[in-house]
């Protein structure tokens, strides 16, 4: 048999999830000159783009507009999108072995992790992922409840998403509603109680891993005053020696601005959002129905391990916050797929630049591969994905090159078409998902809103007239 | 990012050898592995340094080197060590610094792995890369 990439025996790949890290794979896949190749790209939801349409916060359009670059690459000919369709459910990696050469995992990191302490499991503290996930539209989260009659909310964490959800919370309805934000959670917010929300940073001001424009972002919202305490955002003498040898001139910015919301006096505005460092929570108490009413923190002074990292160290010192709502932002981690090796400790599937490993033996598995966070865990922005798939689809070809690559017996578009159509009826296509988002658009124009999304499947099927 | 982000993509096996081993079986490991250090560990799996290509060479320079010396004679015992919750940057300015170039993980005291100056560099290239490429798009598509 000839090696597949050619015309008649093209290289089939299935892509598993169809986030930044599953499109620019298959950019590059598609893009090689002299190679023909076919993606067939399957996803749990019906709708594609993963955490760029349940992730990224609904008032940062711009970072949205990415999705334009991968409408391109599902609108190669050589490109199939399989929505609705989840792996391990409706096909199984024996299914994808006997219609495909090459299968790549990129379904990102799913679940958060646990902060660890007494009293986390209480009634009102979630992760953070969830509520993002319900503000998002995302259909598995649709009917969560999040209690916003609460006056007082914690967001432990200082990355990205806990900016996100701080500033959601301190958002106005007006604010909102100018965003894509689901009409579920838009209701919600515009009756939230919460007037206060604690940003709770385990290091100082120099370590917040939150950007410069998040951060003046903050402080430019229109009904939420934005402070810091003097004492947390001084500058400590290791942090100041690192900046100074760096000359890192970013984080000499955000130390300023954050120094900057020290000096501002309250403007008698509706809600407060204050961002804390050097502090992390040791217990959540609750009051007899379970539900937590307040957070012990320890404070903590900074030193460097040996390795050089500026690091958290707890004092004997603690201070109570009263909060009755707690999101947790400490870190995500990747879900194990069925039949796929996983490196449990790391939330990752077990890999080697992208090439899954096998447990046992410490090989590679012939023909399975990874990218994006569920290969090196979370980190990084979007973009972060285009390097770390390329690094992935390289290790393929050179793979393909040797003849290194699975031996379906049915490596044919029409046939795996017909075993998804066969699995599953309800799978949504792309040309299905343009209409979906063109409905979603001209929906919210009709509310005035830059967009009005689809929250269930059903909602989504029946649009499509299933 | 941290460096667990770098070890999640170097799969879950670290090459160790023991002080005992001879210099023969280091190079022969360090060559068939196509790595520049081997992770030395006791009986009990516990480090007790670290032994790279420059340390041979150097050994080799002082005076006239004999593969079967064992491990132990020329590997670095005092080894700065990390753990996956270090931060890369911080990392490559103490390579740097301190002229190291490969640096064991440990994850409560148990060896999780060994990161190297390439490794982080490529890392870091790959997290300004991405940031770029991210502003672009924003800039071109908005």
């Amino acid at each position: 048999m000839t090696q597949p990439g050619t015309e008649t025996n093209p290289l089939r790949v299935a892509i598993v999830g169809s986030g930044p890290a599953a499109f620019y794979a298959a950019d590059h896949l598609l893009k090689q000159g002299g190679l023909a190749v076919e993606v067939d790209m399957f996803d749990r939801l019906p709708t594609p783009y993963g955490l760029v349409r349940g992730g990224v916060a609904p008032d940062h359009p711009k970072i949205k507009t990415v999705t334009k670059a991968y409408e391109q690459v599902a609108a190669n000919p050589r490109f199939r999108f399989y929505g609705n369709v989840e792996f391990g459910k409706h096909v199984c990696l024996e299914d994808l072995r006997a219609h495909y050469h090459q299968i790549l995992y990129a379904t990102g990191a799913q679940t958060d992790r646990k902060m660890g302490i007494p009293g986390e499991d209480l009634k009102g503290s979630h992760p953070a992922t969830e509520f993002v996930a319900w503000y998002n539209g995302h259909p598995d989260y649709r009917d969560y409840q999040f209690d916003l009659s609460q006056e007082r909310a914690a967001v432990v964490g200082v990355g990205n998403v806990a900016i996100d959800v701080a500033r959601i919370l301190c958002r106005t309805p007006e604010e909102l509603k100018a965003t894509d934000i689901a009409a579920h959670a838009l209701e919600a917010l515009s009756q939230s109680k919460v007037r206060e929300v604690y940003l709770l940073g385990r290091r100082g001001p120099a370590q917040a891993a939150f950007t410069n424009p998040e951060v003046k972002e903050v402080g430019e919202m229109a009904d939420a005053d934005t402070i810091t305490l003097p004492e947390e955002v001084q500058l400590d003498a290791l942090s100041k020696a690192e900046i100074e040898r760096t000359k890192d001139r970013a984080t000499t910015k955000k130390v300023e601005i954050l120094q900057g919301y020290a000096l501002r006096k309250p403007d008698g505005k509706l809600r407060k959002l204050a961002i804390r460092f050097l502090v992390s929570p040791v217990e959540l108490f609750g009051d007899e129905s379970g539900r937590v009413v307040k957070m012990r923190l320890v404070k903590n002074v900074l030193y460097a391990t040996e390795a050089g990292t500026i690091s958290p160290k707890a004092t004997d010192q603690f201070e109570e916050l009263p909060v009755s709502l707690v999101f947790r932002s400490v870190g995500y981690r990747g879900v194990a797929l069925p039949g796929v090796s996983f490196h449990d400790k790391w939330g990752v599937i077990l890999n080697e630049k992208g090439r899954v490993m096998d447990p046992d033996s410490k090989q590679p598995r012939v023909g399975e591969y990874t990218s994006g966070w569920i290969k090196r865990g979370p980190s990084g922005v979007i973009g972060t994905n285009k390097p770390d798939s390329i690094e992935t689809v390289n290790n393929m070809l050179e793979d393909l090159a040797v003849g290194q690559v699975l031996q379906p017996t049915n490596p044919d578009v029409a046939a795996a078409e017909a075993l998804v159509r066969q699995r599953q009826p309800q799978h949504v296509t792309f040309a299905d998902w343009l209409k979906l988002d063109e409905l979603e658009l001209s929906n919210g124009k009709a509310q005035g809103r830059p967009r009005l999304k689809f929250t269930r499947v059903e909602e989504m099927l029946a649009a499509l007239g299933r | 990012m941290k460096i667990r982000n770098i070890l999640a993509t170097k799969g879950a096996t670290v090459i160790t050898i023991h002080p005992e081993q001879t210099l023969k079986e280091a190079v022969a490991l360090l060559a068939g592995h196509r790595i520049g250090a081997l992770v030395v560990v006791d009986g009990s799996g516990n480090l007790a340094g670290i032994i790279s290509e420059r340390d041979i060479v150097r050994k080799a320079a002082e005076k006239d080197i004999h593969l079967t010396l064992p491990v132990s004679e020329v590997m670095i015992p005092d080894v700065i060590t990390g753990t996956p919750q270090d931060d890369p940057k911080a990392v490559l300015q103490s390579m740097t610094d301190r002229r190291f170039r490969h640096l064991p993980i440990l994850e409560q005291g148990k060896l999780a792995g060994i990161v190297s100056i390439g490794d982080v560099v490529k890392a870091l290239l790959e997290e300004y890369e991405g940031e770029i490429d991210t502003l672009q798009t924003q800039i071109s598509q908005g």
